[in-house]
Parts: C-alpha cells; sequence; structure tokens
C-alpha cells in the first residue's frame, strides 16, 4: 500500500507540489488528472525518489504490514526502487539489449534471480502482453505500442508492489493506445497498486477505482470515477472535463 | 582525372628520373621488403600491447570524470590534469621524456626495456585522447536512459557498467577506430629511443645504401596495416547498425 502525507515540492522558487495527500491500496488503480504542469508526473517521480520531496511522507507498506517513510534520507534509494516501479513516456527500453534482455537485466542484477529464472519470467510476462514472438527482437525494430508493452513487462519484471505510469500512452498513435491500456487493465488482478497519470479519459473512467484532478500542485477533486465524471463537486474538475466532451 | 593530371606533371618533371632511381627502385623494393615487412611486426606488438592500456586507462579516466558524487572531487581533478596534460603535449615529446627520462632516473623496479618504455609512453599520451572519445560517449547518452536503470533499481555503477557503458562505446567505435589508425602509424615515433621498427629498420638500410625506396616500403606496410584496421571498423559499424535496426 502507499500513502503519501502532505508532500511539497518546488523547483526555485515555484512550488509544484504544494501539499499531496493520496492513499492506493493493493490492487486499485488510481488516475491523476488534469492539465499538463499540474504536478502529476513530479508526484510520481517524487514517489519513486527520481525527486527529493521538500516536506512530507511518502508512506510504502508492505505484505507483513511494516510501514516505512521512504523519503527518510537514510533509506536505501536502490531497495525502494525495487518495489516502486516506473514506467516512462518514451518507453526508454535499453536499445542495446534484446527485448527479452531488456526483461532478464533488473531482476539478474538487483533481485539475484538466476538467469534462467529471469529469462523464464521474462517469456511469460512477453506472452501477457501479447509480444510472445518478440523476445530476441532489438527494442528499435518494435512500433511505440509494442515498445510500451515491453516496457511495462520491464517494470512487472521486478515485482514491484507500487507501478508508476507516467502518461506511458501520451506519445503513441491512438491507434495503439488501446493495447497498451488493455495491459494496465490487466494488473487489478496482481494486486500492484497503479498510479497512473493520464489524458485517456475513456480509460480513466472505465477501469480506474479513484480519479483524482490535479490542478496547480493541488489535488482539486478526489474520488470514484463515476462522481469525477458524472457529477464533479468543483467547478474546476467540471471546467476541465468539459473540454474532453465531444 | 586529376589523379591523373597529378601523376602526369610529376613524371614529366625535370627530377623524376631521379627520384624514381631513389625512392621507386624495383630491386631496393625487393631487397628492402623482407627487412622492413619483418620489423613491422614490432610495430604490431607495440600497437596491440598499448591499445590494451589505452583502453584501461581511458575507461577509468572518463569514468572517474563523469561520476558526479563529491567523494571522487581530488580523483576527478586528478583525471582532469592527467588529459589536458597528455593531450597538449606533442605525442614524440612524451616519447623522447618517457624513452630517455625514466632510464635515466635508474629508479628500482623501473622498467628499462626500450618495448615497455614505447609502450608506456604512447599509452600515456593515447589514453589521453581515447579518455575524451569514452568521456564523449558517456556523456551522448540520454539522461532517461539513466534514469530507466536507476528506476529498477540498479546502483549507479550498475546502469553505467550495463545500461550506459555498452551503448556509449558501440557509439564511439568510428572515432575510438580513428584513433587506433593514428596509434598504429605513431608506434613509428618509437624508433627515436633506438627501437628497430619498420621505419627505423627502413632508414638503416637507406642509409646504407643511400637510397630511399625502403622509406617507400615502409609507407606501403603502414598503409596496408591502416586499410585493414579501417575495413574492421567498417565492418563493426554495419553490424551494430544491423543489429539495431533488426533481429538480433
Amino acid at each position: 500500500m502507499l500513502r503519501i502525507e502532505q508532500v511539497r515540492k518546488s523547483y526555485g522558487g515555484t512550488e509544484v507540489l504544494k501539499g499531496i495527500d493520496l492513499t492506493v491500496e493493493p490492487g486499485q488503480v488510481v488516475c491523476l488528472i488534469g492539465a499538463s504542469g499540474s504536478g502529476k508526473s513530479t508526484l510520481l517521480r517524487c514517489i519513486n525518489l527520481l525527486e527529493t520531496v521538500d516536506d512530507g511522507t511518502v508512506w510504502l507498506t508492505d505484505g507483513e504490514g511494516t510501514e516505512q517513510d521512504v523519503t527518510d534520507p537514510r533509506v536505501d534509494v536502490d531497495a525502494v526502487r525495487r518495489r516502486v516501479g516506473i514506467v516512462f513516456q518514451a518507453y526508454n527500453l535499453f536499445p542495446h539489449l534484446s527485448v527479452l534482455d531488456n526483461l532478464v537485466l533488473g531482476p539478474t542484477k538487483v533481485a539475484g534471480v538466476s538467469k534462467n529464472a529471469a529469462r523464464a519470467r521474462g517469456r511469460a510476462l512477453l506472452e501477457r502482453v501479447g509480444l510472445p514472438d518478440k523476445a530476441s527482437a532489438s527494442p528499435d525494430s518494435l512500433s511505440g505500442g509494442q515498445q510500451q508493452r515491453v516496457a511495462l513487462a520491464r517494470a512487472l519484471a521486478m515485482e514491484p508492489e507500487v507501478l508508476l505510469l507516467d502518461e506511458i500512452t501520451s506519445a503513441l498513435d491512438p491507434l495503439l493506445v488501446g493495447e497498451v491500456l488493455d495491459v494496465v487493465k490487466g494488473l487489478r488482478a496482481d494486486g500492484i497498486a497503479v498510479v497512473m497519470a493520464t489524458h485517456e479519459m475513456s480509460f480513466a473512467r472505465e477501469a480506474s477505482d479513484v480519479v483524482a484532478f490535479l490542478a496547480d500542485g493541488e489535488i482539486v477533486e478526489i474520488g470514484p470515477p463515476e462522481q469525477m465524471f458524472d457529477a464533479p463537486q468543483d467547478p474546476r474538475t467540471a471546467a476541465f472535463l468539459a473540454r474532453f466532451r465531444p | 582525372m586529376v589523379l591523373g593530371l597529378l601523376w602526369l606533371g610529376i613524371v614529366s618533371s625535370p627530377g623524376w628520373d631521379r627520384v624514381r632511381q631513389t625512392y621507386f627502385d624495383a630491386d631496393d623494393f625487393r631487397a628492402a621488403w623482407g627487412p622492413v615487412t619483418s620489423a613491422f611486426w614490432l610495430n604490431v606488438r607495440l600497437f596491440l600491447v598499448a591499445e590494451v592500456f589505452i583502453l584501461v586507462i581511458a575507461l577509468v579516466v572518463a569514468v572517474v570524470r563523469v561520476v558526479p558524487t563529491p567523494a571522487m572531487a581530488p580523483l576527478r581533478l586528478l583525471a582532469t590534469i592527467y588529459t589536458d596534460v597528455f593531450r597538449g603535449t606533442p605525442t614524440l615529446l612524451v616519447v623522447l621524456l618517457v624513452g630517455f627520462g625514466v632510464p635515466a632516473l635508474r629508479l628500482a623496479g623501473a622498467p628499462t626495456s626500450l618495448f615497455w618504455l614505447g609502450v608506456i609512453a604512447l599509452s600515456l599520451s593515447y589514453g589521453a585522447y581515447v579518455a575524451e572519445v569514452v568521456r564523449a560517449g558517456i556523456l551522448s547518452v540520454h539522461p532517461t536512459q539513466w534514469a530507466s536503470g536507476r528506476a529498477l533499481g540498479l546502483t549507479y555503477g550498475q546502469t553505467l557498467r550495463h545500461v550506459v557503458l555498452p551503448q556509449a562505446l558501440r557509439r564511439q567505435v568510428p572515432p575510438l577506430i580513428n584513433d587506433f589508425v593514428s596509434l598504429q602509424k605513431d608506434t613509428a615515433l618509437l624508433s627515436v629511443i633506438g627501437l628497430v621498427e619498420a621505419l627505423r629498420q627502413a632508414n638503416i638500410i637507406g642509409q646504407r645504401d643511400f637510397i630511399s625506396t625502403p622509406l617507400v616500403v615502409a609507407a606501403v606496410v603502414f598503409i596496408a596495416a591502416t586499410i585493414v584496421i579501417a575495413r574492421f571498423a567498417d565492418w563493426l559499424t554495419l553490424r551494430s547498425m544491423r543489429r539495431q535496426a533488426g533481429v538480433v
């Protein structure tokens, strides 16, 4: 489980996160929506410790119920990242490795999994994201949608407790968005807590448990998708969502 | 066309007969071929041994200069001074200083063999050049590659080793080979400290018989070696392009 309390972050003089509170349960999909620059990506990068928070706490609870404050400066950053996976907008696959080796690198070097076990798991994950025949392909030979599915599989290979998805479909051809989102929908069953920054409103509406609308570094409104999309309480939420209505 | 005119110009020049006798005499060429080519094996050995040291020095220096941790600051300064000094000094000067300077120190354990002194001099000089090539390669790898390596839980060192360096080195193959072609030729500089390599051997024969054809023999041998390295580089580049584009 992931619990974020009063997280603040500034760049220079600009406060990008102004006290964010958010709780994500295992198996939940939480969608962060909001205009570009509202702080969605920064929040995700703070959870993954790619950025350090200025104030506030990020709690991570493991299966036994032990809570850990990952923003503690003494924390083992690499150990936290083992538990919190992230997928970026630009896929960022390793171009010098084959697709399967992209999935094998993390588990073998970080988690100490044997090469054979990591390969077997990698193949199973490729099967799951619908790319069983691409194991030995080079990432650059794949389409954007395929690369992003490999990136998802690479993050899943680390068996994370929390998975952060940073606008993973924003760089994709509209036709390819669906194949990536289908993989995300399937994650529910694994009990992974998913936090996803997205502009895909229809996905947020049908596939998430909680939708949070961010504006200017604050969560303006948060709630189940039916409430957010059909009966938004805050006029700013209504105004933002109105732009997505046909 | 241009080459043809140039050729015509040279051949019709008043001194051509004389030049042909001293530089391009077929019998002298055949006579010098054996000794010069066998001396060239020394160049090859120098080149191969120095290349190993150069790559190690370059990799270490480049990595030290790239790693941002404050603990590395003194080493970083040292590495920067090293590259500045040895890139700024003509290779010939380094060869002379190491070749004559080190034995003059009479240090216990310091190498006295000309071969190793030559290797040291070339490694010091080229290490600085190649370190810059490697460093440029590391810096050319996009920061998102660092981020995704770190995001997977790889440590800084693991990300460097498994994600960044392989990409950096692959990308730098053409400039690296370029430096090695140049190194291959600069093994001839070691003739000044008395190593009888191809150029020195050619000079010895030339001065004995008052001819210059042996120098041309040496040139031919160096050109041949360069072509071999250049074609090898082309093959490597093509192969890695093909790999990235399609199936491994």
